[in-house]
């Protein structure tokens, strides 16, 4: 409370007259502002989960349909508990099940993205020959190639594999072609006049001057794939964090399903900031301008 | 050729460029005539679209000339020397590459191993002032600092000629004349011939031997100023600008200049 009426009185101050400006209220205010930002930002989400336990526990909500944290927590503990049918547990068994093909799914997307990205970009006929499939393809959401995934690969995991590795290649590859076409003109000039040649181009300034595009076709894939398998698992599968929120559902095990809608959102936010790290790693000057 | 210090380095006869603009041609320069002393220091300033920076593009290669011819002498030296190296007006050292690795650029496309042209570049890095810096990236350095690494590449490339197009242009004026001094004492240590563009007559004045002012577009030669006799080498930045011949100077550049800075003025911008 005291650092909001600090900031208030801060902004008074130098609304009131520039000769106050370094008035250490000023620096103290804002500092408290920061600070506040914070917290609220941290505060909210348990605040809201706290609300939701109070109404559900008054009944002001119907618990049938949203039941009150603790219990979700209470069921998460319980999945976390080897059973016969799990020795591991439900969770990691479920989890497991969803990381592996997104893993194995994703490398076989990426890493053609990436090579046939950087070829388009650099080879005009290859460009010409493969953007128009591109193109006819890309808006085509690719939850709907399961069928003819199945049918061609089966029920197995092969078609899982296939159907991120789709949703995957489409976005690396766009990305590391706009990241090629888009490097800045000056830097191919710098090659030009120092006489690099073709594998210079290549290594020293069309790679390393797409990475942060390639990274980001990377981030936008991960994103897509998450987005991909728990659809595929809810309608395909017998494992998988998909599968245990469609089956949950539909055993009216509530509790269940919102365990594994929260470990989709955890397993989202931690490979965001797992990528993220890796792109401060991997590309340190993007976010940097001159 | 002969390899005495007043023998003709760069040669020029007619060189002409036009652009094709929406259909209809424009003429950038009209027939260049120059010839330029091996280890000169020679500028160009001339106003804003006069083919300066065309110039010096076809030279590096960077552009193809419409006619004429370029002649440019290489040393009696035993190895293939790179022609040109330029130094670039905007930003354009590599973000991913250190310091040392963005000087050794040059030495790597010539087919230099690592520990070799590390060795090269050594040198270079020191006297550009970034000792201590080698492994950091552009992103952690100043825009000055990245002009002296650009700088530095130039340099440490051993071309035959060096040109660069306004280099410290976007700087600020406090770290534009410490850069200047730093190029003088570089450059009157090595003696290489540079070709400078500039439109900023007063860095013209400080570093040049010769000055060339070109006319509004179609650019053309309108006149060379001898600052060699005027300002003997080596050069301090400070003795240059506080002599009473350096008003008398620039008042020379500018009479010639002002007109062509006018016309350029009222010509339409021509976007390619």
């Amino acid at each position: 409370m005291s650092g909001n009426v600090r900031t208030l009185r801060a902004e008074s101050t130098v609304v009131g007259g520039m000769g106050r400006l370094e008035n250490q209220e000023v620096r103290v205010g804002r500092f408290g502002g920061v600070l506040t930002e914070r917290l609220t930002s941290l505060l909210s989400p348990l605040a809201l989960l706290a609300l939701w336990e109070i109404f559900g526990r008054l009944g002001v909500i119907d618990t049938r349909f949203f039941p009150v944290p603790t219990s979700i927590f209470r069921v998460l503990v319980q999945m976390l508990q080897p059973t016969p049918q799990f020795p591991q547990g439900e969770l990691w068994f479920q989890l497991s099940a969803s990381l592996g093909r997104i893993a194995i799914g994703f490398l076989i997307g990426s890493v053609p993205g990436v090579i046939v990205g950087l070829a388009m970009g650099l080879f005009r006929p290859i460009r010409a020959a493969i953007q128009p499939l591109i193109d006819a393809t890309f808006p085509i959401p690719k939850i709907a190639l399961l069928p003819m995934f199945i049918m061609i690969f089966g029920i197995g995991e092969n078609s899982k594999y296939a159907i991120i590795a789709t949703a995957v290649i489409y976005l690396v590859l766009i990305n590391t072609m706009s990241g090629v076409r888009n490097i800045d003109q000056i830097y191919i000039d710098v090659g030009k006049n120092f006489r690099a040649n073709k594998w210079m181009m290549f290594r020293d300034i069309a790679l390393p001057g797409a990475l942060p595009l390639i990274v980001t076709g990377i981030k936008l894939g991960m994103g897509v794939a998450l987005l991909v398998i728990v659809a595929a698992e809810q309608v395909a599968a017998k494992s998988g964090i998909g599968y245990l929120i469609w089956t949950s559902w539909q055993v009216f095990q509530v509790e269940k399903m919102y365990v594994g809608l929260m470990v989709i959102a955890v397993v989202g936010f931690g490979s965001a900031v797992l990528l993220n790290y890796l792109e401060r790693f991997i590309v340190p000057w993007k976010h940097v301008r001159s | 050729m002969a390899t005495t210090s007043r023998s003709t380095k760069i040669r020029l006869r007619d060189i002409r460029k036009r652009f094709v603009v929406h259909g209809r041609p424009v003429d950038a320069l009209a027939g260049i005539d120059l010839d330029i002393g091996a280890g000169e220091f020679f500028c160009i300033v001339g106003p804003s679209g006069c083919g300066k920076t065309t110039l010096l593009r076809i030279l590096a290669g960077l552009e193809t000339r419409s006619s004429g011819s370029i002649e440019i002498a290489r040393d009696g030296s035993t190895a293939e020397r790179p022609l040109n190296s330029m130094v670039f007006q905007e930003q354009s050292i590599f973000p991913w590459m250190n310091v040392r690795d963005n000087i050794a650029f040059g030495l790597k496309a010539q087919g230099f191993g690592r520990a070799e042209r590390y060795r090269i570049a050594e040198p270079y890095i020191h006297k550009v002032g970034l000792s201590g810096f080698e492994d950091a990236f552009p992103y952690q350095l100043s825009g000055g600092m990245k002009q002296r690494v650009s700088i530095a590449r130039a340099f440490a490339n051993d071309p035959e000629i060096l040109l660069m197009d306004e280099p410290f242009a976007a700087l600020d004026e406090q770290t534009k004349l410490i850069l200047q001094a730093e190029l003088l004492r570089v450059w009157e240590e090595l003696r290489k011939t540079v070709l400078y563009v500039t439109h900023s007559i007063d860095e013209a004045i400080v570093l040049a031997d010769r000055i060339l002012v070109m006319t509004a577009r179609p650019g053309r030669i309108k006149d060379i100023c001898d600052v060699s006799t005027i300002f003997p080498r080596p050069r301090r930045v400070e003795e240059v600008k506080s002599s009473a011949q350096y008003g008398e100077l620039f008042g020379r550049v500018w009479g010639q200049l002002r007109q062509e800075v006018l016309d350029a003025t009222a010509q339409p911008e021509v976007v390619r």
